[in-house]
């Protein structure tokens, strides 16, 4: 969420050319080495072709080649002076809605990728909403291929505003455009002679400018418990007793009235506690350890909040369910979620509806949810989980669902 | 009067976050939250210390995590008996220090019998010194989490590892059994005999690493700064060349100013040609390198790859 990192994902279909636009990216901005480029050309090379292809540079796993990983994000890295990027490059194969998703829950940006020949086509519609379903609120929409179209501005009017029309219809989300041609290098890193009637920022200037880091820290604090800290007794700590933790979101001081949920009991923050000394103030996405004034009975899974406006403390809520496993969802089995670091006893007892990611329609009734499913379910837990709407806060709306194998079956956020 | 305050606070909380909150305290804070995860999910965790600089760091931000109690478990460096002997000077100093748990174990038959890279080939001799001798420390101390140092950036097939990643019984690594990381939920959910991975480093580079070094002023071995070392080349990499041991007929060392990007066994560990006498030098080479570090990794040349090794079991 720092202005200083920024985290986005990518999306598109398989031929139209994001793996050329990674490569590029990571080879213009010296996120990718020379021994590393020399054999994606050597590769290129053996499979008959000529000079650099920036799509092997990222082409990952052979076991995903062979046999295919189950959910298969790659994650790049690059930086320039201004940023450093991290990108969860979700495919675009036919598994797309779980890798989507979670490449998408890691995001505050997507880069949405049209091929110019093609226009908006489904998939671009599926990709923006499953994105959008996953809290993100800041598209740039990559029009690329502009060389095949001869770079035609009208061409890239057009697709430009079909994609406005149909984004204005999901709500809340700030859309930039920009054409590219990622295969001839326009206007990815560098500006384009062709493209002269284009004026506004080339795509890495979009990256490195886009403001996304407003929002955690705006909302209520939230302070998932990891751990109780009770170490030995020193001279300079005799009866140490503190809570460890990641803010979730908002910020807390020294001084400030909390309450602990669930039990609803009431205390002061009485320190910071972190190795590089004592704080006043911790912000979202601190770790950090906190003393509270009041000896209370506080463990992992807890969740320490500001008094005003703390999350809501529910057994039931509704939530929107994608179903990632192989294995189907079955209606009141018995599943275990896990939500902040709260692990609980969990039924999935009914299912409203589910989504069809290419009409966006409600399909009911519906009594199973098989792999790459999403729709919205009616969830019971053993004990309570506390927690606030995903659409209000992504760190304590986001939850997983477990199955006795011990694989993670599906991801959901809350709708209460 | 409240909403007054409220908004005071907003804009404080900003103006803080912009001007204090780099990139580094941003990887540090998700490297901080992962290892007490580990911690919280996992009956009997192990830091895999390999004495390299991705470890140090490693080492660094556990302290701050459990800052101000002790490191929750000890640290395990599997020795090859190949090691640069200023690694293993600089591990018993260093973890004497900081008062850790320090468990050294070496695949004792394999070194016995010899086992060498000249003489076994590289596969062989890492699948035996590093491989066996890891999987035999995990199941002797019966271990269910072992914190390891490896990052995304380092290598292609690491590019999908996940922060928690899944390895059955036999400690081998299966991409169809890895589970999905959504959020900030990490599953530590395992059945008997199966570890996991963890990997707290996953979104640093090799540039992070040494920027936060710098930043915390983190202790490294003297190996990763310059100086005049006797080399031979050998497929246009520098290798060390103190110990004759480790040479092939008719190689005639040099002397050659270098530094080592990545700390390995001597006979298959390159060196860089370097003049780089700080941590700022390394730290700024290291921002304009245009050579991965991994090319100085023998292990990782040749047929059997990085993807090869982690089926098998390997870090």
């Amino acid at each position: 969420m720092s202005s200083n990192v920024l985290r986005f994902t990518t999306a598109g279909n398989v031929d139209d050319g994001k793996s050329t636009l990674i490569g590029r990216l990571l080879v213009e901005t010296q996120g990718a080495f020379e021994d590393q480029i020399e054999g994606a050309k050597r590769e290129n090379e053996r499979r008959g072709g000529k000079g650099i292809d920036f799509s092997l540079l990222t082409d990952g796993l052979r076991a995903e080649r062979e046999q295919g990983i189950t959910i298969d994000v790659a994650y790049r890295y690059f930086a320039t002076p201004k940023r450093k990027f991290i990108i969860a490059d979700a495919p675009g194969h036919e598994q797309y809605t779980r890798n989507l998703v979670t490449s998408a829950s890691t995001s505050d940006l997507a880069v949405i990728l049209i091929d110019a020949r093609n226009g908006v086509v489904t998939q671009s519609r599926r990709h923006a909403f499953i994105a959008h379903l996953l809290g993100i609120r800041h598209f740039i929409v990559a029009i690329n291929k502009m060389d095949l179209v001869d770079y035609r501005r009208e061409r890239y009017e057009e697709i430009r505003n079909d994609f406005m029309n149909f984004i204005d219809r999901l709500g809340g989300a700030a859309i930039y455009c920009v054409p590219i041609s990622a295969l001839e290098g326009d206007l990815v890193t560098e500006r384009s002679a062709r493209m002269a009637w284009y004026t506004g920022p080339k795509l890495l200037e979009l990256l490195e400018s886009i403001e996304v880091d407003d929002q955690q820290h705006k909302l209520h604090f939230r302070f998932p418990v990891q751990l109780v800290s009770r170490p030995p007794a020193s001279a300079e700590f005799p009866d140490f007793r503190g809570y460890m933790g990641r803010v979730a979101s908002g910020s807390i001081r020294v001084g400030d009235h909390v309450v602990v949920l669930p039990s609803r009991a009431r205390t002061t923050i009485t320190g910071i506690v972190t190795q590089d000394g004592p704080l006043q103030e911790a912000f979202a996405r601190q770790a950090v350890t906190l003393t509270l004034a009041d000896d209370l009975d506080v463990g992992r899974g807890d969740m320490i909040s500001c008094e005003p406006q703390p999350p809501q403390v529910r057994t039931e809520f509704e939530a929107t369910l994608c179903w990632m496993s192989e294995r189907k969802l079955h209606l009141n089995h018995r599943y275990v979620l896990r939500h902040t670091t709260k692990t609980v006893r969990a039924i999935i007892n009914e299912i409203d509806y589910r989504l069809n990611v290419n009409t966006l329609e409600r399909e009911s009734p519906v009594t199973e949810f098989q792999t790459n499913d999403i729709g919205q379910v009616r969830i019971k837990t053993l004990q309570p989980v506390v927690c606030d709407p995903y659409s209000v806060n992504r760190q304590t709306g986001g939850f997983i669902i477990i199955d006795e194998n011990d694989d993670t079956v599906a991801a959901g956020t809350i709708t209460l | 009067m409240v909403v007054g305050i409220e908004l005071e606070r907003v804009w404080l909380a900003f103006t803080t976050m912009t001007h204090d909150w780099t990139h580094l305290r941003e990887l540090e804070s998700e490297s901080i939250y992962i290892l007490r995860e580990t911690v919280a999910q996992f009956r009997n965790p192990v830091l895999l210390y390999s004495v390299g600089k991705d470890s140090s760091v490693l080492v660094h931000l556990a302290r701050k995590a459990f800052y101000p109690g002790p490191l929750p478990f000890p640290l395990l460096h599997v020795d090859t008996g190949y090691k640069f002997k200023e690694m293993l000077e600089f591990r018993d100093r260093f973890t004497k220090q900081i008062g850790a748990r320090l468990i050294v174990h070496r695949n004792e038959d394999s070194i016995a019998a010899g086992a060498h890279p000249l003489k076994l080939g590289v596969a062989r001799c890492c699948g035996q010194l590093k491989t066996a001798a890891l999987l035999h420390a995990l199941d002797k101390y019966q271990f269910d989490a072992a914190i390891g140092g490896a990052r995304r950036e380092e290598e292609r097939s690491r590019a999908k590892e996940r922060v928690f990643s899944l390895r059955d019984a036999f400690g081998q690594w299966d991409p169809r059994r890895q589970r999905p990381e959504l959020w900030s939920l990490y599953s530590g959910a395992i059945h008997e005999g199966e570890t996991i991975r963890v990997f707290p480093l996953s979104n640093w580079t090799e540039r992070d690493i040494w920027q936060y070094i710098v930043q915390e002023n983190i202790p490294v071995v003297p190996l990763y700064y310059a100086q005049e070392r006797l080399v031979v080349r050998r497929n246009g990499t520098l290798i060390p060349a103190d110990d004759s041991m480790h040479l092939k007929d008719g190689e005639v060392p040099e002397k050659v100013w270098v530094r080592y990007r990545t700390l390995g066994c001597v006979p298959c560990t390159g060196a860089v040609e370097s003049r780089a006498t700080t941590l700022e030098e390394i730290a700024e080479e290291t921002g304009v390198a245009k050579i991965s570090e991994r090319s100085t990794r023998i292990i990782d040349h040749g047929a059997n790859t990085m993807e090869d090794k982690k089926r098998e079991g390997y870090f």
